[in-house]
């Protein structure tokens, strides 16, 4: 049964959305990692055109945090003041991507960017898993030393000093602002939350502790992917919300099963499993970029 | 619609042939108006036609008679760009922008075009895609790359099935009378239509009649398009707090689970 996209106007399978949907969704609640990054990727293979994937993922974003952000809210793992500061950051990001976008689009190679940041991003993050899991698997776990609170960086130490009282840390503001900034520029231009980014940063280079982490990045995804979805229905007019909530369907359905599968199986043979995906997906994206096109030529049609 | 509808019955007078004169040619089509809706895969219109003298048959008496039927669009701007490989990758690297593009454009005919009328009299009548005037907005591209650019222009809207070039679908039903199946694709861009219908005898314009078409998105679709165009704003935060508001319920069954 097909559904009319009225923004991408183009006519999709809407079971084929709601299985693409449901997979993510699906992954994403097995690993507990966003998903974006997949899906993004994957309506491009379906004929989605690269602009529309892009900002419909940061708007079906919004729709697939916001219950993880009030979950955690509810157990009170979000830490409001680090939040805001990021959104600061995030906001800012979020505008400077979405007019490079525009930028793009104008110059006709928002498409070669988009694949290119795509590869780059899943080939590199693709890559890092196999590696981590292949080591947890051939390794077994030995019982950690016991690490101090948090490792103070000379980053902490940029002026803007503030006082983060649920993550017990006094660090520059100037931090938490950037991190916020790189990931609002991720979230317009590519149409994912950035926990892949977020949540390490968060950990290794704020130095938070971990309990807070996934609520609080959460969070600030939802009001970035939020104000990313606002902007780029209004400076490109890409967002389209049939798709985004097609999507959203099935993917909240997809996290629900994936969340109970996922306590059930080993999880070094599974993130194994999950990185060939994501560089299989690289793969494709890398061989559709640099493989002779049918056509050299293509043609967009800018109406009356 | 109820302007759309003026407009069309305003055309229908106006294109309509003026009383007691013979018409060498006289055609309509079944429906002025099509509607895209959230199924929409495409639709045939008929356009029926009677001419005054005998044209089914081709005899040296008769002298030779074609009927040429061309659907045009409206104008609008394309731009074709052409990749080359850079580092390895295929980025967009040349375009030309051309305007005064039909969106859509069809020409069907009883015998292929170079057969019924000099190459002149088909340019002189903007007749064939070759013969579409184009503009360009690029002032220093060369006459060959203009060229290229525009041979890839019409191969991707043929691709799409959006420029039609199509000989000898007229079904006769007598000597004089016929009609014709125009079949609009599913993607087919909406805007106001002219149908133009010719018939030449002997290489020359003998007849001719217009006649309009809409075609137009109806329904849901349609108005989330034309909300998403005029209040791209509100359309912003609508998108949100749909996503929010359905990403929250869709999560509700499975909270105490």
């Amino acid at each position: 049964m097909d559904i009319y996209l009225p923004i991408a106007e183009i006519s999709l399978d809407v079971f084929v959305l709601l299985g693409l949907g449901g997979v993510v969704g699906f992954l994403s609640g097995v690993f507990g990692v966003g998903g974006g990054f997949l899906l993004t990727p994957l309506l491009i293979f379906i004929g989605v055109p690269h602009a529309i994937a892009v900002a419909s993922s940061a708007n079906q974003l919004v729709g697939a945090s916001v219950s993880g952000a009030l979950a955690h809210w509810r157990r009170g793992n979000i830490d409001f003041q680090m939040g805001i500061v990021l959104l600061v950051g995030g906001f800012a990001g979020a505008a400077a991507g979405v007019w490079f976008f525009g930028l793009l689009r104008r110059w006709g190679e928002i498409d070669v960017a988009i694949s290119l940041s795509y590869t780059l991003l899943l080939g590199t993050l693709g890559s890092l898993m196999l590696v981590e899991s292949t080591r947890a698997l051939l390794r077994q776990r030995r019982p950690g030393a016991r690490r101090k609170l948090h490792q103070h960086i000379w980053l902490h130490g940029l002026p803007l000093k503030m006082r983060f009282r649920r993550s017990k840390l006094y660090i520059s503001a100037l931090l938490p602002i950037t991190l916020g900034f790189c990931v609002g520029v991720l979230a317009a231009v590519m149409g994912v939350g950035g926990g892949f980014v977020m949540v390490p940063a968060m950990i290794y280079i704020l130095g938070m502790p971990t309990a807070m982490v996934p609520g609080t990045s959460l969070f600030q995804i939802v009001f970035v992917a939020a104000a990313v979805t606002v902007l780029q229905a209004l400076e490109n007019g890409t967002v389209d919300v049939v798709l985004a909530m097609v999507l959203l369907l099935g993917g909240v359905i997809g996290a629900q099963l994936g969340t109970r599968f996922g306590t059930k199986l080993r999880g070094d043979q599974l993130r194994a499993l999950l990185a060939l995906l994501v560089l299989a997906v690289a793969g494709k994206l890398a061989f559709d970029l640099t493989a002779q096109p049918a056509d050299p030529y293509s043609l967009e049609v800018l109406g009356q | 619609m109820r302007p759309a509808l003026l407009l069309l019955l305003l055309l229908s007078w106006w294109c309509a042939p003026p009383a007691g004169a013979a018409e060498p040619l006289v055609a309509d089509l079944s429906t002025h108006y099509i509607a895209i809706t959230t199924g929409f895969t495409g639709k045939d219109v008929v356009l029926f036609g009677a001419t005054d003298a005998p044209c089914k048959q081709h005899d040296a008496k008769a002298g030779k008679c074609d009927v040429v039927v061309v659907v045009r669009g409206p104008n609008g701007t394309a731009v074709v760009r052409r990749k080359s490989q850079i580092a390895g990758v295929w980025m967009n690297t040349l375009q030309v922008t051309f305007t005064g593009v039909p969106d859509y454009y069809a020409v069907y005919s009883t015998r292929p075009l170079d057969e019924i009328m000099s190459p002149a009299m088909s340019a002189l009548n903007d007749i064939g895609a070759n013969n579409l005037r184009l503009g360009v907005v690029e002032k220093d591209r060369t006459p060959q790359q203009i060229a290229e650019f525009r041979a890839a222009l019409l191969r991707q809207q043929q691709r799409d099935d959006l420029f039609v070039e199509a000989v000898e679908s007229f079904n006769f039903l007598n000597d004089s009378l016929f009609h014709l199946p125009l079949s609009f694709p599913a993607n087919v861009p909406v805007g106001n239509y002219t149908v133009l219908t010719l018939l030449v005898r002997d290489k020359a314009v003998v007849g001719g009649q217009t006649s309009p078409l809409i075609i137009s998105q109806d329904g849901i679709d349609a108005e989330v398009n034309d909300f998403a165009d005029h209040e791209a704003l509100a359309y912003g935060f609508v998108a949100v707090v749909a996503a929010a508001m359905a990403g929250w319920l869709a999560s509700l069954p499975f909270r105490h689970a």
